[in-house]
């Protein structure tokens, strides 16, 4: 691991107009580490994924990010070219809704290509080989790689967004719940492969779930929030087996027991 | 030949052409980029040329000879009514021949003999976005042309040969301009693409529906996108034209009868009258039937 963390936040706060998104969050994310972000619906999770991933830009506080080349920059002072270069190279974003991911109406290949040729791949059968190497890494048969994902089923479409985002290499991977829509056996092969691929690839993940189960199986530590604000942090299996807050108590004593 | 006393010359009002000619110069000084400009409804259907008109009338001068083509051929209804048209409200000579022409319209073709430095070629755009069917939002389109995001159109060239084993854009076949932006050349037939690069005439484009003009001005680089592996390749063709047995030139398909039967002839017609002026003769090119009578 490096000495130096990937991201550092600092107060990031975002309100919508006199409503609060999220209130005064600050933490240090390290190279390889997957963080959980845990909480109930409108608990401001969502708000502060879309503030980091500069999706939206926050009302207060600093984001800072270290680049390749080692130079930390304020992600709220890139130029939108700059940020955007960077979504699409060391950077992914998984959404719940693998069609807000994907394009639907490109085959499996071109969309894990896609950003191979953005980068300036101009070389047809270099990028699909690689797409072929990222469909079987993600599970997903060679010969459906013409295939238009509006074929594939939901697991399926969420593998394809995975491999399309980890095409280029990326350092580090923002997801939105993203065993949102899938059934439960469809969810644990899911983790089971993004397990394999953060260890293997030494991604950082910042992963938003309401799903305590997820985050125990994929995250090193987690956060967990209410009504906006960070009310407990820590490594998962301190937080998720000695809760301290009650809030967290009683999120964790919620979870069903079959 | 009466001038009509109601309409100024080239129909438009003199503000309408400076407007039009503004929006021409910024386009010739960013090639390739598209500049908005307020197009105006004119006296025929949109999809029948309204932008390139519009183009045409802006910059015609009582000097200026016009050639209009349409799919390479001067004879047909929407070449020969838009010549008319000039002819009538600007009194400009009208010709067929691309040598004599100072300013030639076209809907989907580039003339097959060699422009000069002096001639303009005014194109007749549908859907000037060339990422279009791809990106659907403008908004996302033109900050993808600001930040010169062009990896979504080797998608689709990805895709056509995923599907087919190559290439398979006949038409629109994008370029990119000075090495800077993406454009759309119109429905031209890919083999015109190498007749763009470093052409001496200035080469300028209206779409009247989307209100855009866009411009390569002479000698200016114009590639077509390929890959490394599958390199940009005009259409060839396995016969000579039918007619005028000329090698090399775009030709259409014609259906003689509902037997198979068809003929493959020059789709530039004044070309292909010019080669039979000159003496050559293809094989259906009728001779050996008046022979027999």
């Amino acid at each position: 691991m490096s000495e130096q963390p990937l991201l550092r936040v600092e107060g990031l706060s975002k309100y919508y107009g006199n409503r609060l998104g999220c209130k005064d969050v600050s933490f240090e994310l390290w190279p390889g580490e997957v963080l959980a972000i845990v909480g109930e619906s409108g608990s401001g999770k969502t708000t502060l994924l879309n503030c980091l991933s500069t999706h939206l830009e926050p009302s207060a506080g600093r984001t800072e990010y270290r680049m390749r080349d080692e130079v930390w920059r304020n992600l709220y002072e890139l130029s939108e070219a700059e940020r955007r270069f960077l979504m699409r190279t060391d950077w992914g974003f998984v959404h719940q809704n693998p069609a807000d991911g994907l394009r639907m109406t490109v085959s499996a290949g071109a969309n894990v290509g896609e950003r191979l040729m953005a980068v300036g791949d101009r070389h047809y059968g270099h990028i699909r080989e690689t797409a072929i190497d990222w469909l079987g890494r993600v599970e997903i048969a060679a010969d459906r790689i013409d295939d238009q994902p509006r074929s594939f089923s939901g697991g399926m479409r969420q593998r394809l967004q995975i491999a399309r985002n980890l095409v280029t290499g990326p350092r580090l991977v923002f997801m939105d719940e993203p065993t949102g829509g899938l059934d439960v056996s469809v969810q644990a092969r899911l983790l089971d492969l993004l397990r394999g691929l953060v260890g293997e690839l030494g991604l950082a993940a910042i992963i938003v779930t309401h799903d305590l189960a997820v985050a125990r199986l994929l995250s090193h530590r987690m956060m967990v929030m209410k009504d906006g604000r960070v009310i407990e942090a820590g490594l998962t299996d301190r937080v998720l087996d000695d809760p301290r807050e009650p809030y967290t108590q009683l999120l964790v004593s919620s979870i069903l027991q079959v | 030949m009466s001038l009509i006393p109601s309409y100024n010359f080239a129909y438009l009002d003199e503000q309408t052409k400076r407007m039009i000619r503004r929006s021409i110069l910024k386009a010739i000084a960013i090639p390739g980029y598209q500049v908005p400009f307020a197009s105006r409804e004119m006296p025929m259907p949109y999809g029948w040329g309204t932008g390139g008109v519009q183009v045409t009338a802006a910059i015609i001068g009582p000097s200026d000879v016009l050639k209009v083509i349409d799919q390479g051929a001067d004879d047909t209804t929407n070449a020969v009514s838009i010549r008319a048209f000039f002819a009538k409200v600007a009194n400009v000579a009208t010709t067929t021949h691309t040598a004599d022409a100072t300013i030639i319209q076209t809907r989907h073709r580039i003339p097959e003999r060699p422009l000069q430095a002096g001639q303009v070629l005014v194109y007749q755009v549908p859907i000037p976005e060339p990422l279009r069917f791809l990106e659907p939002r403008e908004t996302e389109t033109r900050k993808m042309h600001a930040l010169e995001e062009y990896g979504l159109m080797h998608v689709k060239l990805y895709e056509d040969i995923a599907k087919h084993g190559q290439i398979a854009t006949t038409y629109a076949y994008p370029v990119k301009v000075e090495g800077r932006y993406v454009m759309d050349p119109s429905p031209t037939p890919k083999f015109d693409n190498p007749k763009m690069h470093m052409s001496p005439a200035l080469q300028l484009f209206g779409a009247g529906r989307e209100m855009r003009i866009y411009a390569v001005p002479p000698f200016t680089e114009v590639v077509s996108l390929d890959f490394e592996d599958h390199p940009f390749e005009i259409q060839h063709f396995t016969q000579p034209c039918a007619l005028c047995a000329a090698t090399g030139v775009y030709l259409d398909e014609v259906i003689l009868d509902d037997h198979g039967g068809h003929m493959f002839v020059c789709s530039d017609t004044d070309n292909c009258e010019e080669r039979r002026a000159q003496g050559h003769r293809g094989h259906l090119s009728g001779e050996e039937l008046e022979a027999a009578e």
